[in-house]
């Protein structure tokens, strides 16, 4: 009795000893499994991405690299991503300590006007944006698809730094103000560098959201066209180890900004 | 530098609740005021609306003559000392002291001069390139202290500055406040609720009850001529006796009618008011002196608490005459 007991008790653990890592590489792969097979083939040495892989050649990169549309798609895409964000983060900076600092009638509203446009869908916000361009009689451009990168990432940036404010900013700014700074000056020197590691946050989250945003890019540019929106009239033309290539430099851009973030914002502080 | 502080009724109303009655203080320039009380009775308030923090529902304010009425804090000549210390945790030593130098504009090279200085009054001046995190909570204490001082405030003012660090810690902060008073003959206003840290440091406490000044005093005469009950409980321990037309439980005492206030010290074996037989009922050995606790024989039920000399002979069972000195009827 009491050895099948052992028995059941010694299986048990071991079966969990080899599920457990079992069902994370299953996790793991069925994350990562499409990005691998995409950087592989991306070193197909043939026509066509698909198995089986005929040899490994760097020419898909060299050709991408030598690209002229693509590489001007790529700086667009960066100088987005770089601007629409210092904007989403300036702005959403300035909202949340005004919102987290001085009572003002309604806030729990106006918190929730500027949380909003998280809810409504890229592609509501980009065809509002298209109707509103053209009834304003200008043509879509880089600058309308920066402005949508805005109003998506300023609700991220607001929610991020609101929620770091803390009360020991406020005592820090209490002391600034005694001192003799400005309100301006506060900012300046003590509320942004306190919240150094949630603005470094917020701007990286934006830069990788704008960096991947398609739809929104799509609709309100038409010559000077962003990364994604590039990679897709690429894939009209049919599957390419070309557009592998692409997706495999951009994966890897993503993984270097996670790496910095990971190295800045997210490093804890050693006490 | 140094001013005078004039505290003209200032009230303080918030919402149905008066926290400041029409409070009036005059304050010397280069006096240590201490405003000394339990919590909730407004020292907090008062200090914050002569800092500018809070605005007060009416009253006025004036710094060395000037009316501070719609001055905000940045523009007082006033400076804080905060409870919680609030410095800049992502500056150095030296920056937090230099940092309102250089809002006034003050250049790198002077500012830092000047900052080492500070740091070097308050014993830290080697640490000056670190962070505040490296530091203990005394040594935060003291950088608060020489970042407000920096600027040379005519009012500093200090909102329970020792509250966080330990006894032995706080009894030496006290003296070196008060010595770096005396050195640079700043006003010091000081919040606290500990009698002994107010008795220690002030020239003049300022005890206040429920929004109103119960007394105003120095620590002599706050401790040993209390102008109520509530002084004379707050500033320490104290025996009390009901008097109705000059008779208490114990017999005949002094003239008057009310309560009789003796300090436990204050009671012994000689004195000029004799208080009769009582009987030791406890002891403890207290270190610097012996408590006792005793019944009299005339009032056995009323029980005096009496602070006699270190090498006294008491014990509980023994029966001495007892008599007092300092008695305050109120």
């Amino acid at each position: 009795m009491t050895g099948a007991k052992n028995f059941q008790k010694i299986f048990a653990k071991n079966f969990l000893k080899i599920l457990a890592p079992l069902y994370m590489a299953a996790l793991y792969a069925f994350i990562f499994l499409p990005v691998i097979v995409l950087v592989i083939f991306s070193f197909q040495d043939g026509r066509l991405p698909v198995p089986p892989l005929k040899g490994v050649t760097l020419k898909w990169y060299i050709e991408v690299l030598s690209d002229r549309a693509l590489l001007v798609a790529l700086g667009n895409s960066l100088i987005v991503a770089l601007i629409s964000s210092a904007i989403a983060l300036t702005l959403g900076f300035l909202a949340a300590t005004a919102l987290a600092r001085t009572r003002l009638p309604g806030s729990a509203l106006i918190r929730g006007l500027l949380i909003a446009p998280m809810t409504v869908s890229y592609l509501i916000i980009a065809l509002g944006l298209m109707t509103l361009w053209r009834d304003l009689g200008l043509t879509v451009s880089l600058w309308a698809t920066g402005i949508g990168h805005v109003i998506i990432n300023l609700p991220l940036c607001f929610a991020i730094l609101y929620a770091a404010m803390g009360d020991q900013h406020r005592s820090a700014e209490r002391a600034a103000r005694d001192l003799g700074a400005s309100e301006g000056r506060v900012l300046w020197h003590v509320t942004a560098p306190m919240l150094m590691p949630s603005l470094l946050a917020a701007f990286f989250l934006s830069v990788t959201f704008s960096w991947d945003e398609f739809i929104i890019a799509f609709l309100l540019t038409r010559f000077d066209v962003t990364l994604p929106v590039e990679i897709w009239s690429m894939l009209k033309s049919g599957l390419n180890p070309k557009t592998n290539a692409v997706g495999a430099l951009v994966f890897l851009a993503s993984v270097a900004v996670l790496i910095i973030l990971e190295l800045t914002a997210f490093r804890k502080h050693a006490p | 530098m140094t001013a005078a502080v004039s505290i003209r009724a200032i009230t303080q109303v918030y919402g149905t609740q008066t926290a400041l009655h029409a409070i009036d203080l005059e304050i010397a320039a280069g006096e240590y005021i201490v405003l000394l009380g339990p919590s909730g009775c407004g020292k907090t308030t008062l200090l914050n609306i002569i800092g500018g923090f809070a605005a007060p529902t009416a009253g006025d304010v004036l710094i060395g003559g000037r009316s501070m009425a719609g001055v905000a804090p940045k523009e007082r000549p006033t400076t804080t000392v905060f409870q919680d210390y609030a410095l800049f945790p992502h500056m150095s030593l030296a920056d937090n002291v230099a940092f309102g130098l250089r809002m006034r504009g003050m250049a790198a090279g002077p500012r830092r001069t000047k900052a080492l200085e500070m740091l070097d009054m308050v014993g830290l001046a080697a640490m000056a390139d670190r962070r505040p995190h490296a530091l203990s909570g005394g040594q935060r204490q003291r950088v608060a202290l020489a970042r407000a001082l920096a600027v040379s405030p005519d009012v500093l003012l200090l909102d329970e500055p020792l509250g966080a660090l330990d006894l032995k810690l706080r009894r030496q902060m006290q003296d070196e406040l008060k010595a770096i008073q005396r050195r640079i003959g700043t006003t010091f206003v000081h919040v606290t609720h500990d009698q002994e840290e107010a008795m220690a440091i002030a020239d003049r406490i300022v005890v206040m009850q429920s929004g109103r000044i119960a007394q105003a005093a120095p620590a002599r005469e706050v401790y040993l001529r209390p102008a109520s009950l509530f002084v004379a409980d707050f500033m320490g321990e104290v025996n009390k006796i009901p008097l109705l037309d000059g008779l208490s439980p114990l017999g005949p005492l002094m003239p008057g009618t009310g309560t009789l206030c003796i300090r436990p010290e204050a009671i012994g074996p000689t004195g000029p008011l004799p208080l009769g037989a009582a009987r030791v009922t406890d002891v403890a050995f207290f270190g610097t002196h012996i408590r006792a606790h005793m019944a009299p024989l005339a009032a056995p039920e009323l029980t005096l608490t009496v602070h006699l000399p270190q090498g006294s002979d008491v014990t509980i069972g023994h029966v001495m005459p007892l008599f007092a000195r300092d008695a305050v009827l109120l």
